[in-house]
């Protein structure tokens, strides 16, 4: 060490302890904003919660009482659900194509850059897409429409972690498999996809929680509604939208409702992320 | 991580042929067989559904988009800087600037803090506090583009303003710096995306800088570099390609972001003049008007182009992006 601070020069020692305090500060600069959104939401949420907020519904009223965002919560969580039933059976079975069948060919390569391409997709373009394909001349608004672009959202999320889960599954668990004489779907449904659980059981509720928050697949997909309703058949209400549309009114009841309810989705996806996290810790150890 | 597929035993189908050409007694009847074929099949045509798919979906987009192309032309409605709605004149100059102005302000502002993050986790970082900033960086991306744009619209469009002030009359000497400020503007709107890009640039950053060798760092330190000198000549050189792609897969994330931009940007259908004016990116003006524009079809087609473009660039970025990542990866190959 001696030798060392003996060849360092003072200005270039300076220089050093200069630009790491640079990279600590620029650290704690971008944490700010995350300490200012995380203490807004508590101090002007909490206000707003009560237990009939959780309970009511939006009532629609401009100037009395706005109601409470259950309908929302329900909405949120039956159009998520369902997203999840579609995109997991397609994004496994793609990603169980691209490991387990597909090889290094070039039709399992366009695949996955197809799938990388979906990633890049803005939110709003699936939204447009749902709306021009299924919407327009084909009924109008309804929930399992929005659940079907948020499916589109979270496919490639589901794909790619899931491939990256499957290829780590040992191959020599599918040999040992093969050489007793197992055919190969037995070797996928019995071997892989057990081994792979929990990996997988991590990707899907981290894709979910990126879904839940999302506004623009939803706005004119599922749009909004006040009632609480579990028919995927009409309108349905979701947090994120109606979010989006308190905050666009001049209402301070309104604007309030709409930090309560962020706070809510907000809790709603930290719990999901850290049940992801402790899915995939248990599959660590 | 590609994986070379191993192919020896596990692709090889159950039951082969016998060197001799004829019947293995090991070999399953073909009608056992079939389960395995239908699962193959199956699952290959789901990975071709995809393909269809995007396919599909920009051939819906452009036919959609058709009628707003063919009535101002391909150039003249990306490039003229008219929207009116009350006219029914659609060119989307002002949306298309906006979107680039608001994700340059982003990259400006949140790829230095997002390289400087991971380089400070990766090589600077006490080990004790490594796990706890990791999380924390990445909880930023767990909020919702909507949240941000609560918080932009209540939080950050007041107690800024002062501060956008002093700054527009301080480095008025500056092109397209000066004047009043509006409330919320392509300022607002970047400083949102500069937030909601950093996570991402951050992590893939973080990855990228992973995989410099540890022999190169060490060396680097071993002829008496310091620490930061480490960083500059074994690092960033190695991580630059790397971290090109990260900033552009930022870039394609800041051009799509709609609902936080539609919230604090203003929703002004002109090019503003200056940093802190209002404007209208290409997704906000798609959230904003698509409710009223069902009703007519020509509206409608022009937000469906907007889309479209949209979609065209981001495919854009996000393939230069991979090519980055990809030229990164194939040098940690060689190294």
């Amino acid at each position: 060490m001696s030798a060392l601070s003996f060849t360092t020069s003072p200005r270039r020692r300076r220089t050093d302890a200069v630009m790491r305090g640079v990279l600590l500060a620029a650290t704690l600069v971008a944490l700010v904003p995350l300490v200012l959104v995380i203490y807004m939401l508590i101090s002007k949420g909490i206000g707003a919660w009560s237990w009939s907020f959780f309970t009511t519904d939006p009532t629609g009223s401009f100037l009395g009482d706005p109601g409470g965002i259950k309908s929302a919560i329900v909405g949120t969580v039956a159009m998520v659900l369902l997203a999840t039933v579609i995109a997991v059976p397609v994004g496994v079975g793609v990603a169980l194509y691209l490991t387990e069948f597909g090889g290094g060919s070039w039709f399992s390569k366009a695949v996955r850059y197809f799938v990388d391409v979906l990633t890049g997709v803005p939110s709003i373009v699936f939204g447009l897409f749902i709306y021009i394909t299924l919407v327009i001349g084909h009924g109008g608004f309804a929930g399992w429409k929005g659940s079907i672009a948020l499916a589109l959202l979270m496919l490639p999320v589901v794909t790619r972690s899931a491939e990256v889960v499957l290829l780590l599954v040992p191959n020599g668990l599918r040999e040992a498999a093969l050489a007793l004489g197992a055919p190969r779907w037995r070797v996928v449904a019995r071997v892989v996809l057990p081994t792979a659980l929990p990996g997988l059981v991590t990707g899907v509720l981290l894709a979910l929680a990126r879904a839940a928050g999302e506004t623009a697949p939803l706005l004119f997909t599922a749009v909004a509604a006040n009632a609480t309703t579990l028919n995927f058949g009409g309108r349905m209400n979701s947090l994120p939208l109606q979010i989006f549309n308190d905050v666009q009114q001049a209402q301070d009841r309104l604007v309030q409702r709409a930090w309560g309810a962020a706070l809510t989705l907000v809790v709603m996806i930290l719990l999901t992320t850290l049940i992801a996290r402790l899915a995939s810790r248990r599959s660590t150890t | 991580m590609q994986r070379e597929p191993d192919r020896g035993l596990t692709h090889v189908e159950a039951g082969t042929l016998t060197p001799g050409g004829g019947r293995s007694s090991l070999e399953r009847s073909s009608l056992r067989r079939l389960p395995d074929r239908l699962l193959k099949w199956g699952l290959t045509a789901l990975a071709a559904a995809i393909l269809a798919l995007i396919v599909y979906f920009f051939v819906r987009l452009a036919d959609e988009s058709s009628a707003a192309f063919s009535r101002f032309g391909v150039f003249g409605f990306t490039f003229d800087d008219n929207w009116d709605v009350s006219k029914n004149i659609y060119g989307a100059l002002p949306l298309l600037v906006g979107t680039l102005i608001t994700s340059v302000i982003a990259l400006v502002i949140g790829v230095p803090i997002a390289v400087a993050t991971a380089l400070y986790l990766n090589e600077l970082c006490p080990r004790r506090a490594r796990g706890v900033l990791t999380t924390l960086v990445e909880l930023l991306a767990a909020v919702p583009s909507v949240v941000y744009g609560l918080w932009g619209v209540f939080f950050l469009i007041p107690r800024l303003k002062p501060v956008e002030q002093w700054l527009s009359d301080t480095f008025s000497f500056l092109p397209f710096v000066g004047g009043p400020v509006a409330g919320p503007s392509y300022f607002i709107a970047g400083l949102i995306l500069a937030i909601m890009i950093l996570p991402i640039v951050s992590a893939i950053s973080r990855e990228v800088i992973a995989t410099v060798p540890v022999e190169q760092k060490e060396a680097a330190l071993a002829l008496g570099a310091t620490r930061w000198e480490m960083i500059r000549i074994a690092i960033l050189p190695h991580a630059r390609a790397g971290i090109t792609g990260a900033a552009m897969l930022g870039l394609g994330r800041a051009i799509g972001e709609t609902i936080a931009v539609t919230l604090v940007i203003g929703n002004a259908p002109t090019i503003g003049k200056q940093l802190f004016d209002q404007g209208y990116s290409l997704a906000a003006v798609i959230a904003n008007e698509f409710g009223e524009a069902a009703a007519t079809p020509i509206h409608r087609s022009a937000l469906i182009a907007a889309g479209l473009v949209l979609f065209v660039l981001t495919l854009l970025i996000n393939g230069g992006a991979r090519a980055f990542v990809i030229r990164g990866e194939r040098r940690r190959g060689q190294a």
